[in-house]
């Protein structure tokens, strides 16, 4: 085991284990990163191949469920399922990507800003003032447009968005670490700056940055999928379960073909809703009060 | 208090510039030239270039902001490319339909999510606060066009009890207080699925406040006194509770803003999230700055509000 027996993370692991609907939200996550990595093996089809009418040069546009397509076919013709599990596989690479970067970023302003204080927390807490101002969405929308829009861009601007929610929690962190005994020892010691907060002040603030990562998670399978909904995030013929979805928009499909749109709907909603789980999950087990 | 209010402001002021100097390079870094539409085999590149001079593209960028920021302190936003539309006028015609729209959303959310919150935390650890919690977290989940979507699907295509976008039924030419209802027909809709997430953090956030009071010792006195349960909940234990969710009325404010580029592009509503993809579409920039400048200014002011608003309900945050 990683984890020394009776230490602070064993004992939250335990408080985790017992909570039913962190451990249910765990297994599901766990079945969709498995189901994203194996989605090749999984799936029945290529996820862009074209389907045609049997004994015709016409696509097999919106073919309702059957045994050859589980899910039918979209709009131009393309297996709805072989879609769906190769989507798992865009969503978890946006979503995991833009959280690693926002991570970094906000915990290294976050960190700069409570240590060092003053001028350079002022003047970084003004640019998280000016990035919170903008409505999410709205910068996201301009960042994607500047940009012509792929995966890779996607990513980008979600990160780029999302920090400053990590840079204010790990900031408030620090501040209320900075003035406890040992940081003040260690200053006595002589330590430099680089050594304290990397090896005193960030072990000790760990566990909320992890909660932080969790929920940013979650937010950012959402914004994919908005994005994406919209037209301005990934792009076809990739497949993700945001853009699966903006056929919906004609009240044609909307109204006769449920088999297009309510499945990666359904699956965006189980897979966001098991991650807060997981979220809520590990705060309450890294609260000591409870 | 006015010491803290004026710090505040001031506070303001370098964010406020920020926004702006941002805005404004979000929108020069975009592609695509703005007079791409007018390039056809028969224009003149001479003319090209100089309708390019007269409309300023041709300065150095900090000039351009200047004379930008100019226009804007004066509230106007300039003219559109195609067409020499006003972009305030085209502005201000959707600016209320979006504020009838986020305005019902928010009081929507906090009328049905303190409620919620309530409940869950006086009914702890039963069915209905289980209940309640669950709604919440899916609330919370739920991707909002999806949301919209079935909700669409559910009222307005199988049942038909509510239209499935639009604002008003034009052909059917309402006037006076019938006008007024037929837009409120259309609102229900849209407000309910922009208000929903909001809704959520309401009633989980009134929640664990309520939980928080319920074990002070104030309350175990009121319990001691004999007060009726109803008297301790309502009048002890609620009023203390809801200070804190004063704070979520300014981070309402993006979060609504936020939602209502994708409510009313389901719901085909007239506002300026409708008007903010079709900019994009068009490239438009100057629709784009004026609208990320008009929101991000809005949010500000939410933001101050609500932390005046807090300051005034609780002393204790003014030192």
């Amino acid at each position: 085991m990683l984890i020394k027996k009776n230490s602070f993370y064993d004992y939250a692991y335990r408080r985790f284990r017992r909570n039913k609907l962190a451990v249910i939200g765990t297994f599901i996550t766990l079945a969709f990163v498995l189901v994203a990595l194996v989605a090749p093996v999984l799936a029945p089809y290529e996820p862009s191949e074209f389907f045609f009418i049997e004994g015709q040069n016409v696509y097999n546009k919106y073919a309702s469920p059957s045994m050859e397509h589980l899910l039918g076919t979209d709009s131009l013709g393309r297996d709805v399922f072989s879609r769906l599990l190769y989507g798992a596989r865009v969503t978890m690479l946006v979503a995991l990507s833009a959280v690693i970067i926002s991570t970094v970023i906000g915990t290294i302003i976050g960190l700069v800003s409570g240590y060092f204080g003053k001028f350079l927390d002022a003047f970084f807490m003004r640019i998280v003032d000016i990035v919170i101002s903008f409505p999410v969405l709205f910068l996201l929308i301009s960042i994607s447009t500047i940009m012509d829009p792929s995966i890779w861009i996607v990513i980008l601007a979600i990160g780029l968005v999302s920090w400053t929610s990590t840079a204010r929690l790990v900031r408030g962190e620090v501040l209320r670490v900075k003035e406890l005994d040992y940081i003040v020892a260690a200053n006595a010691c002589g330590s430099s700056s680089l050594k304290i907060i990397v090896k005193h002040i960030l072990p000790n603030i760990l566990a909320p940055i992890m909660v932080q990562v969790t929920i940013g998670t979650a937010q950012a399978i959402l914004m994919e999928a908005s994005l994406s909904f919209l037209g301005v995030g990934v792009q076809q013929p990739t497949p993700s379960w945001g853009n699966m979805l903006m056929d919906a928009q004609k009240l044609l499909v909307l109204r006769d073909m449920p088999w297009i749109w309510i499945p990666p709907g359904m699956v965006t909603l189980l897979l966001v809703l098991a991650i807060y789980f997981v979220g809520d999950g590990l705060r309450d087990a890294f609260d000591p009060k409870q | 208090m006015v010491k803290y209010i004026s710090k505040r402001l001031l506070v303001s002021i370098p964010v406020i510039i920020g926004i702006t100097i941002l805005s404004f390079i979000i929108m020069k870094l975009s592609p695509g030239d703005p007079l791409a539409n007018f390039i056809n085999p028969s224009i003149n590149m001479e003319d090209l270039e100089k309708s390019r001079q007269a409309l300023g593209l041709n300065d150095p960028l900090h000039i351009q902001y200047v004379k930008w920021i100019g226009q804007v302190i004066r509230g106007n936003f300039g003219y559109t490319y195609s067409g020499n539309h006003s972009i305030g006028n085209l502005i201000l015609e959707r600016l209320p339909n979006t504020v009838i729209l986020t305005l019902s959303a928010f009081i929507l959310s906090f009328v049905v999510g303190i409620p919620l919150g309530v409940i869950g935390a006086v009914r702890k650890n039963t069915r209905i606060d289980y209940g309640i919690t669950l709604m919440s977290l899916v609330g919370v989940a739920i991707p909002s066009f999806f949301f919209g979507l079935l909700v669409i699907y559910v009222f307005a295509l199988l049942l038909g009890i509510f239209p499935s976008g639009g604002m008003e039924n034009i052909r059917a030419g309402f006037t006076g207080f019938a006008y007024y209802m037929d837009i409120l027909h259309h609102l229900v809709l849209p407000a309910l699925v922009l208000s929903l997430g909001n809704i959520a953090s309401v009633s989980r956030f009134t929640r664990s406040n309520m939980l928080d009071i319920l074990k002070e010792d104030y309350i175990r006195t009121a319990k001691a006194k004999g007060l009726r349960n109803k008297a301790i909940i309502y009048r002890h234990a609620l009023r203390n509770a809801l200070i804190p969710v004063v704070t979520i009325f300014g981070l309402s404010i993006p979060f609504l803003f936020s939602g209502a580029y994708i409510t009313e592009s389901i719901f085909n509503w007239p506002g300026m999230g409708q008007l903010g993809i079709r900019a994009i579409q068009d490239r438009e920039y100057g629709i784009i700055m004026a609208l990320n400048l008009i929101t991000a200014t809005l949010v500000l002011a939410g933001n101050l509000v609500s932390d005046i608003l807090y300051a005034i309900v609780d002393p204790r945050i003014r030192h």
